[in-house]
């Protein structure tokens, strides 16, 4: 087995430079000398804060997909749609690889760091580790890029001018919970979630 | 000899997933540094620990080049058909831009072709110049090199735009016989093309940028 050496060092990831690790004042970043890289920021939020963030991301993910996201009218017909509504047309469409991708990156994996993130906070707001701590950790890191909210809101804009030109289009309630989601994830984006790693929790009972 | 140690130097090791400074133990397991089985867990996390990614140059060339392969139809075959009483009308990804140009928007027809053509075609080019150039142990514009990387990285994943386009606009756009979105099989292969460069990116070490830099000081 490898020798632990949790508090003193620091590796850059992007280069492989050893650091002595220091205490961050608030506000501060450490960024390598050699490549540029960030290599810790001071945390900000404390966990109740995050805990706090999540459960707003969860309540405000629940109505993302929940309220038709935009109504299109034409000669007084309507049609409108949610999130689950995009999945099973692109199903139906012979497109199914297009309909996995939209279910993963914007509700399977979303939905899958939610849980995941709320699970540990609770248990780390008590100064514990959650049941599963380890694995779930890392489950937490492999998700990486791969949930793309802020990308369907993007496309949603995009979507609308294109359909503007022909028909009447209505934004739903949907829409706007998927910009304040988005706001929510960019908050969230400053979080290093490897402080978790660090926190002195006790183990699981 | 730079000032700044480097891990392999110390007999040290990251741990990729949770971050821990790890020491390697010699005998423990082969950590010589040659990037060849160095299965030793973390203590932390229980990841393999390895100096760097493994077959990272060969993993990134072979899904550089499938996304390159998956990205030729993508923008030669239709990713839309719209359909009304009169008129059938596909659309690429180009015309797309074209279009949103022409209907008025052209702040967002700048959005769509970044997100579409220029962050694709930019990581093709990036990931190339970095292979080929870490391949050679280049001492070239390593700062710049190890920015552009965490450029790709970040910005990746926003070209799967036009993909929620064509999904949002297929659910939406149901009028029986006055006006049909369908998706065609351009979309599939843009989906693809998105996906394998996101994995061919993950798969590239920035470590290899700065590795022999000790040998050119």
């Amino acid at each position: 087995m490898g020798k632990a050496f949790p508090e003193k060092l620091l590796i850059c990831e992007h280069c492989d430079t050893v650091y002595r690790r220091r205490v961050l004042e608030r506000g501060e970043v450490a960024r390598c000398a050699l490549c540029a890289a960030e290599l810790e920021r001071y945390h900000l939020l404390s966990v109740n804060a995050m805990l706090a963030l999540i459960l707003t991301a969860a309540i405000v993910f629940v109505q993302a997909n929940l309220w038709p996201i935009v109504t299109l009218g034409l000669s007084g017909q309507h049609s409108s749609t949610t999130l689950w509504g995009v999945i099973l047309a692109m199903w139906r469409e012979h497109s199914q690889v297009v309909s996995v991708l939209v279910a993963a990156t914007l509700f399977f994996f979303p939905l899958l760091k939610m849980s995941l993130l709320g699970w540990l906070l609770w248990f780390a707001r008590g100064g514990r580790r959650a049941p599963g701590f380890v694995p779930l950790m890392v489950i937490l890191h492999r998700l990486g890029p791969w949930t793309m909210s802020e990308v369907f809101v993007l496309g949603a804009l995009v979507a609308i001018v294109k359909a503007h030109t022909y028909f009447d289009v209505t934004a739903d309630p949907g829409i706007y919970a998927y910009a304040a989601l988005t706001l929510l994830i960019t908050i969230f984006a400053g979080v290093d979630l490897r402080q978790l790693w660090d926190e002195d929790l006790e183990p699981a009972a | 000899m730079s000032a700044l140690p480097r891990a392999a130097e110390l007999g040290l090791i990251a741990c990729t997933v949770c971050g821990l400074v790890c020491r390697n133990v010699p005998g423990d397991a082969q950590l010589d540094g040659d990037g060849v089985d160095d299965a030793m867990a973390c203590p932390r996390c229980a990841s393999t620990l390895r100096r760097r990614k493994p077959d990272s140059f060969a993993r990134t060339w072979a899904l550089l080049i499938a996304a390159f392969l998956m990205y030729i139809p993508a923008n030669v075959l239709p990713i839309m058909r719209t359909a009304s009483l009169n008129d059938i009308d596909d659309n690429t990804i180009i015309s797309g831009v074209v279009e949103l140009w022409r209907a008025g928007s052209p702040n967002l027809a700048v959005i769509v072709f970044t997100a579409s053509i220029v962050v694709p075609v930019l990581k093709f080019l990036a990931l190339s110049v970095l292979l080929v150039s870490s391949q050679r142990g280049s001492g070239w514009a390593r700062l710049q090199r190890a920015k552009l990387y965490r450029l790709v990285e970040l910005i990746g994943y926003w070209s799967m735009l036009d993909v929620f386009v064509v999904a949002l606009l297929t659910a939406l756009v149901r009028f029986s016989v006055l006006s049909l979105v369908e998706p065609l099989p351009g979309v599939i292969f843009f989906g693809l093309t998105v996906v394998l460069t996101m994995f061919a990116s993950m798969s590239f070490d920035p470590r290899l940028i700065w590795d022999g830099k000790d040998s050119d000081d």
